[in-house]
C-alpha cells in the first residue's frame, strides 16, 4: 500500500522549500530540483483533498465487532 | 439550607425549626461535588496543559461523540461540510445524559482509541442544567479523555457552561459548531495557503533566473563577446598603415629618381651637340673621331661631315 501522506508533514516541508528557495544561495540545478519537488508536493496535497470523499457515517457496536453504516 | 416549618414554644419563647430537607448552603451539593472534583483532578494534573495534544491541521476523520438524534449532530455535520466538503465524519452515538452516560462515554472513548477509528474526536453535547450536564463531570470520564491517545476536542453546554471534560479536554469549543470549526479545516484556506506555497516556489525559481540572464547579460556586455573582430580590426588597421607606409616611401623613392633622371636628361640635352648642329653648325669626324683642330687634317683626307638632319663624305682639297 502507498504510504499515505502526511499532510502536517507536507505543508511544513512546503514550507522549508519554500524558505531554502527564497535564500537565493542556491545554484540553477538544485533550485530547479527544490521548485520541481515543491510544486510536486503542493499538488500532491492538492489531490488529497480534492480527491477525498464525503462521507457521514455511523459506528454501530455489536458485542466486540464495530460495523460503519451510512448516516444519512 | 434547610427546608421545614417553624414553631415558637410561647411559655419561653423559643423558635423551633422543624427541618424536613438539608442542604449545605452555596451553590448545591452537585456543585460541591463538581467544585471538589476539579480541585482533586488539578492537583492530580489531569488539566496540565503539558499533556494536552495537538489537533490535527488536516485530520482525514473526524469522530463525534454524541447522541445521535438532536441538532448537536445536525450541527457539527453542518458546519464541518460546509468547511470541508469532502470532509469524513464517524458517529459513535453516546447517551449524554441520565444514569450510565458516563459509563457509555467512556466506553466510546475507548472504542475509538482502540481501533484508532479516527484522527480527532468531538465529545459533544447541547445546553442544559448542571444535572443534564453531570456525565461530563464524573470522574472517570475525566480520565478516560485524560488517557485517550486520540485528542480530544470537548463542546459540552453553552459558552457559559464549564464541565470538567472542558478542563481535561485537549481543546475546548464553547460550542458544537465551534468544535466543528476547530476539528475540520476549512477546505478553501488550505487551498489558498498551497496556492502561496506555488507562488512562492515559482516566484523564487524566476528571481533566481532573472538573477542568472543579469550576469549572463553582464558577461555578454565585455567587448570580448561585444565585438569579437575589434581587435583583429585594430590590427587589419595596423597593416594597413604599414602597407601604405612603404608604398609612400617607396613611390617617394621614385618620384625623387625621376626627378633627379629628368634633370640628369635636361643636362644631358644641354649638353648635346645636337643643339649646337640645329644652330648651323656642323660636326667634323675623320674616321669616326671627332676633328677640333685644323692639324689633325691633311690634304686627300676624308671626313665625314654631320648636320643637323644628315651626314655627308667630303675630301679635304
Amino acid at each position: 500500500m502507498k504510504k499515505e501522506l502526511n499532510f502536517e508533514d507536507a505543508m511544513k516541508k512546503l514550507e522549508e522549500i519554500a524558505t531554502e528557495l527564497e535564500k537565493n544561495d542556491l545554484d540553477l540545478d538544485t533550485s530547479v530540483t527544490k521548485f520541481e519537488e515543491g510544486m510536486k508536493l503542493s499538488k500532491e496535497c492538492s489531490k488529497m483533498l480534492e480527491e477525498a470523499e464525503k462521507k457521514i457515517s455511523i459506528l454501530i457496536k455489536d458485542g466486540d465487532t464495530i460495523t460503519e453504516e451510512d448516516f444519512e | 439550607m434547610i427546608l421545614g416549618t417553624v414553631s415558637v414554644f410561647e411559655r419561653d419563647g423559643i423558635y423551633q425549626i422543624y427541618c424536613k430537607a438539608m442542604q449545605e448552603d452555596g451553590m448545591g451539593s452537585l456543585y460541591t461535588a463538581y467544585e471538589e472534583l476539579k480541585n482533586k483532578l488539578e492537583k492530580e494534573g489531569l488539566f496540565d496543559v503539558k499533556y494536552k495534544k495537538q489537533i490535527p491541521k488536516m485530520p482525514r476523520c473526524i469522530g463525534v461523540l454524541t447522541s445521535n438524534t438532536g441538532s448537536v449532530i445536525r450541527d457539527i455535520i453542518n458546519v464541518s461540510t460546509r468547511r470541508n466538503p469532502n470532509c469524513y465524519i464517524k458517529l459513535l452515538p453516546v447517551p449524554v445524559q441520565g444514569k450510565g452516560a458516563a459509563e457509555k462515554i467512556v466506553e466510546a472513548i475507548e472504542i475509538m482509541n482502540k481501533n484508532k477509528l479516527v484522527d480527532v474526536i468531538i465529545l459533544a453535547r447541547g445546553g442544559g442544567s448542571l444535572e443534564d450536564l453531570w456525565p461530563f463531570n464524573e470522574e472517570i470520564v475525566a480520565h478516560a479523555i485524560f488517557n485517550s491517545e486520540l485528542p480530544i476536542i470537548s463542546a459540552v453546554g453553552h459558552e457559559t457552561d464549564f464541565t470538567i471534560a472542558d478542563f481535561v479536554a485537549d481543546l475546548r469549543a464553547p460550542t458544537p459548531s465551534a468544535a466543528a470549526e476547530l476539528a475540520v479545516p476549512n477546505i478553501a484556506d488550505i487551498m489558498l495557503e498551497l496556492e502561496k506555497y506555488n507562488n512562492r516556489f515559482k516566484n523564487s525559481l524566476k528571481k533566481k533566473i532573472e538573477l542568472m540572464r543579469l550576469r549572463y547579460e553582464k558577461c555578454m556586455t565585455n567587448r570580448v563577446f561585444k565585438e569579437p573582430l575589434q581587435k583583429i580590426n585594430e590590427r587589419y588597421i595596423l597593416i594597413d598603415m604599414k602597407v601604405k607606409q612603404i608604398q609612400n616611401s617607396i613611390n617617394n623613392k621614385l618620384k625623387d629618381n625621376k626627378t633627379q633622371m629628368v634633370e640628369l636628361i635636361t643636362k644631358l640635352d644641354t649638353l648635346s651637340p645636337l643643339k649646337t648642329l640645329a644652330r648651323g653648325y656642323c660636326l667634323t669626324e675623320k674616321y669616326g673621331r671627332i676633328v677640333n683642330s685644323v692639324t689633325k687634317i691633311k690634304k686627300d683626307d676624308e671626313l665625314e661631315l654631320r648636320f643637323k638632319d644628315g651626314s655627308a663624305n667630303v675630301k679635304v682639297i
